[in-house]
C-alpha cells in the first residue's frame, strides 16, 4: 500500500515540524510549509495526497487556501485545523470544500486517521 | 467635503452626579427661583396695597384738619371784616368834632358792642399820634402812639389789624384802626381794641361754625382736632397769638418749624415739634391780617384707627409668604431627594454597564485568547507527542539533542502559554479605580499584545511609533485599558483585512497627553459624529451594545480628559483622547 503523502500547512513552525516527524513515524510522507502561498507553490511541483491546513495564518488563511486548491486541484483535499469548534467554520471549512476540520490540539491517532481517509476519498 | 468633528467636553460625572454638594446648590436654585416666582409677585402686590390705603387713610384723616382750617379761616376774616367795615363806617358817619366828644364815643362804643360784640374800647388820634378822645375803661385819653407799629401802619395804609401785644394797659389785645381824611386838610385815626378772649373764643370755641355749614367744634372731639391735638392762630413771626394747650401762653413763641413760605393760603405738612412728636399740621393764613390759623394734630393718634389695617396688609401677605416658602422648601427637597435618587440608580446602572462593557471585552478577549493559546498547546502536545513516539516506538533511546530540543520546545510553549494567561489577568483584574504611575506606551502596547495576532491573520498593519518617551501619567490602569481596548477594537471593525491602523503619543500643553488611533476605515457620516457617544448608538446593527463609545466617553471624563474624534466617510477616522498627566495623591 502507498504511503499517503501530506502537505502540512500552519504559521507555527515548531508544530508543523512535530507533525511531520510524528506522522512520518506512522508511514505518512510529509512536508510542511508555513504559508498558505508556499503550500499552493509545492502543489504546482509536488504530488500530494491530503492537505493539512491551518485555518488562522498570516496572508492566505486555510479557508482561502482549501478554496484555491478546490478550484485548482479539487483532486486532493483539504483537512483544516482550526482553534475553535464551532458549527460556523464546520460549515464553511465543508461549503468551501474542506474534507474535514479538526480542533487543536489534536490527538495524533486521530489525525491520522482523517487523514487517510481524506486520502482514501472516504467519508469521515 | 463629508468631514466633520466634535469633542466632547468633560461634564457631567456619574460619581459627580450624586455628590451632596450639588444637590445642595440645586435645592437653592429651585428655592430660589420658585420663590422668587411665587413670593416677589404677592410681596409686590401687598407693598403696593399698603401704599395706596396709607395714602388713602391719610387723604381721608387730613381732610377734616384742611376743612377746619378753612372755614375758621373763614371764620375770622369775616369777623375782622366785619369790624373793620364797623368802624369804617363810624369814621365816615360821624364828623370829626364830635368824635372828638368822649360821651360821643361812648354810645358809639355800646352801639357797636350791642351790634357786633367783641369791642373793648374806642379811641380817636389826632395827627400828632396823641389819643384826643377816648371810650373805654383804661383811662388811655392823652395817650401818645406815634411810636406803635400798628400806628405807623394805619398812616401808611389807611387801616390795620395789629398783632396781639399788651400795649399801655399791660394785656394781650388786638388793635383795628381806620385812618380818616377830612375835607378841612386833616386827618385822624379812629382805632379799637378787641377783646382777645372773644379771639380765643372764635378759635377754639366757635372756629368755623357758620350759618348753615358743618359744625366743627373742638370740644366734640371732631374729625379735625384730635385727642391731644390743638388749635391757635400764630403772627408773621411764629408769636402765639392766642393761649396754645400744647404749645404755651400767647405771645410766647410756638415751638414749630417755620410756616412754608409760598404765598398758598391754606396748607398741609408733617413735622416734629420740640418735643420731638410727630405731628401734621394744617394752616391757613387770615388774608388782611398778620394771623395764620393752625391746626396740629399728633400723627399716631390720627394713624390709630389706621394701624390695625396696616398690620393686616403685613401681617396677612407675611404669613402666606412664609406658608409659600415653607410650601417650596418641602416641596424642593422632596423633588431634589427624588431626583437625587434618580441619579443614583442611574450612577449605578453607569457603574454596571461599564463592568458589562468590561466583563465584553474580556469574552472578546478571551475568544481570541483561547485560540491564541491553542498554538502553543498544540506545539507542547505534539513535541511530547514525539517524545512518547520516540521513546516507545523504538528500542533505543533517542539522542540527548533531540530529547533536550524537545523538551525546550515544549517549555517555550508552556511559557508562551503562561504569558497570554498573564497578560489576559492583568486586564481582568484592574476593574476598581486605583490611581498609579503609568507608561502609555507599555499600556498601549499591552492592550495591542491582544489584538496583534487578529492584525497578523487579517493583515491589518499597526503603526506605534512616537518620537520621544512619553511622559508618564497618574491615571487608572484599568479604566485605560478599557478606553484603548474599546477604540481599536472599533479601528478594527472599522478597517477592511489588509487595513492600517495608526497610533501616536504626543504632547498636549504643559499638562496632558494625546493618545490618536487612526485607522483608514470605512469612516463615520458627519450626520453620525454627534451622536456615537450616546448611550446605545450603535452601526454594528445586532452585533453591538451601543454602550462601548459611550462607557468609554463616561471614562475618560471620569478620568478628567476630553475625547474627540474626526472622520471622513470613506478614507477613516481618528480618535483623540487627551488625559491630564496628573498629581500623584489626586482623587479621581
Amino acid at each position: 500500500m502507498e504511503p499517503v503523502r501530506v502537505l502540512i500547512v500552519d504559521d507555527e513552525h515548531e508544530l508543523v515540524s512535530a507533525l511531520e516527524e510524528r506522522l512520518a513515524l506512522r508511514g505518512f510522507v510529509t512536508r510542511g510549509v508555513t504559508d498558505g502561498a508556499a503550500a499552493l507553490e509545492c502543489l504546482r511541483t509536488t504530488t500530494f495526497d491530503v492537505v493539512l491546513a491551518d485555518v488562522k495564518m498570516p496572508g492566505i488563511g486555510g479557508l482561502d487556501l482549501a478554496r484555491t486548491i478546490n478550484a485548482e486541484r479539487p483532486d486532493v483535499p483539504v483537512v483544516l485545523l482550526t482553534g475553535a469548534s464551532s458549527p460556523q467554520d464546520a460549515a464553511s471549512g465543508s461549503t468551501l470544500g474542506a474534507f474535514d476540520y479538526l480542533v487543536k490540539p489534536v490527538k495524533i491517532d486521530d489525525l491520522a486517521r482523517v487523514l487517510c481517509a481524506a486520502a482514501r476519498r472516504e467519508q469521515p | 467635503m463629508d468631514e466633520a468633528a466634535t469633542t466632547r467636553i468633560p461634564g457631567e460625572d456619574p460619581d459627580e452626579l450624586i455628590s451632596r454638594g450639588r444637590y445642595r446648590k440645586l435645592l437653592l436654585k429651585v428655592v430660589l427661583s420658585v420663590s422668587a416666582v411665587a413670593v416677589l409677585p404677592l410681596l409686590t402686590m401687598s407693598t403696593i396695597a399698603w401704599h395706596q390705603f396709607h395714602q388713602a387713610f391719610r387723604s381721608e384723616s387730613t381732610r377734616p384738619m384742611e376743612r377746619f382750617v378753612d372755614a375758621g379761616k373763614q371764620s375770622l376774616e369775616s369777623f375782622l371784616s366785619e369790624r373793620l367795615t364797623a368802624l369804617a363806617r363810624v369814621t365816615q358817619e360821624t364828623p370829626f368834632e364830635e368824635l372828638r366828644d368822649s360821651r360821643r364815643l361812648d354810645s358809639l362804643l355800646a352801639g357797636m358792642k350791642l351790634e357786633f360784640g367783641g369791642f373793648v374800647d374806642l379811641g380817636l388820634i389826632d395827627e400828632d399820634g396823641v389819643q384826643v378822645a377816648y371810650a373805654g375803661e383804661y383811662g388811655l385819653a392823652g395817650r401818645s402812639y406815634r411810636d406803635q407799629p400798628w400806628y405807623r401802619e394805619v398812616t401808611a395804609r389807611g387801616s390795620t389789624v395789629s398783632d396781639v401785644f399788651l400795649g399801655y394797659r399791660n394785656l394781650p389785645h388786638i388793635v383795628l384802626a381806620i385812618q380818616q381824611e377830612y375835607p378841612n386838610g386833616h386827618s385822624a385815626v379812629l382805632r379799637t381794641t378787641i377783646d382777645t378772649d372773644v379771639f380765643h373764643f372764635l378759635v377754639r370755641e366757635r372756629a368755623g361754625r357758620r350759618p348753615g355749614q358743618e359744625s366743627v367744634c373742638l370740644r366734640c372731639h371732631s374729625l379735625a382736632v384730635q385727642p391731644f391735638g390743638d388749635a391757635f392762630i400764630v403772627n408773621d413771626t411764629g408769636l402765639l397769638q392766642t393761649p396754645s394747650r400744647l404749645y404755651g401762653e400767647a405771645l410766647e413763641r410756638a415751638p414749630l418749624p417755620s410756616l412754608p413760605a409760598d404765598n398758598d393760603p391754606t396748607g398741609l405738612f408733617d413735622a416734629t415739634d420740640e418735643r420731638g412728636v410727630s405731628v401734621v399740621v394744617a394752616y391757613a393764613r387770615i388774608a388782611r391780617s398778620p394771623f395764620t390759623l393752625v391746626l396740629v394734630n399728633p400723627r399716631e393718634t390720627m394713624q390709630a384707627a389706621w394701624q390695625p389695617l396696616g398690620r393686616e396688609l403685613v401681617v396677612f401677605p407675611a404669613i402666606s409668604a412664609l406658608l409659600i416658602l415653607a410650601v417650596i422648601i418641602v416641596g424642593g427637597v422632596y423633588v431634589v431627594r427624588q431626583a437625587r435618587e434618580t441619579d443614583r440608580r442611574r450612577a449605578a446602572l453607569y457603574h454596571k454597564m461599564e463592568y458589562t462593557n468590561k466583563l465584553a471585552a474580556i469574552g472578546r478577549l478571551g475568544a481570541g485568547v483561547a485560540h491564541e493559546i491553542n498554538n502553543p498547546l498544540s506545539i507542547i502536545t505534539q513535541k511530547a507527542g514525539l517524545l512518547n513516539d520516540l521513546l516507545t516506538m523504538s528500542d533505543e533511546l533517542p539522542p540527548r539533542e533531540k530529547m533536550l530540543e524537545l523538551i525546550d520546545s515544549v517549555l517555550r510553549s508552556a511559557e508562551r502559554c503562561g504569558g497570554i494567561t498573564h497578560r489576559l489577568l492583568g486586564f481582568a483584574k484592574h476593574m476598581d479605580v486605583q490611581r498609579e504611575k503609568i507608561n502609555l506606551d507599555v499600556l498601549l502596547r499591552e492592550v495591542l499584545g491582544f489584538l496583534e495576532k487578529e492584525a497578523s491573520y487579517r493583515s491589518i498593519r499597526i503603526d506605534f511609533a512616537h518620537a520621544d518617551d512619553p511622559p508618564p501619567i497618574v491615571s487608572d490602569r484599568g479604566q485605560l485599558q478599557q478606553v484603548f481596548l474599546n477604540i481599536i477594537n472599533n479601528a478594527f471593525a472599522a478597517v477592511e483585512d489588509g487595513g492600517r491602523i495608526e497610533i501616536g503619543i504626543a504632547r498636549a500643553g504643559a499638562d496632558a497627553v494625546a493618545v490618536s488611533i487612526a485607522d483608514n476605515g470605512i469612516g463615520i457620516p458627519e450626520s453620525q459624529l454627534e451622536q456615537i457617544f450616546d448611550p446605545f448608538f450603535t452601526t454594528k446593527k445586532g452585533a453591538g451594545t451601543g454602550l462601548g463609545l459611550s462607557i468609554t466617553w463616561g471614562i475618560v471624563q471620569k478620568l478628567g480628559g476630553q475625547i474627540g474624534v474626526r472622520s471622513t466617510v470613506g478614507e477613516g477616522t481618528c480618535f483623540t483622547v487627551t488625559l491630564p498627566l496628573g498629581e500623584p495623591g489626586q482623587v479621581l
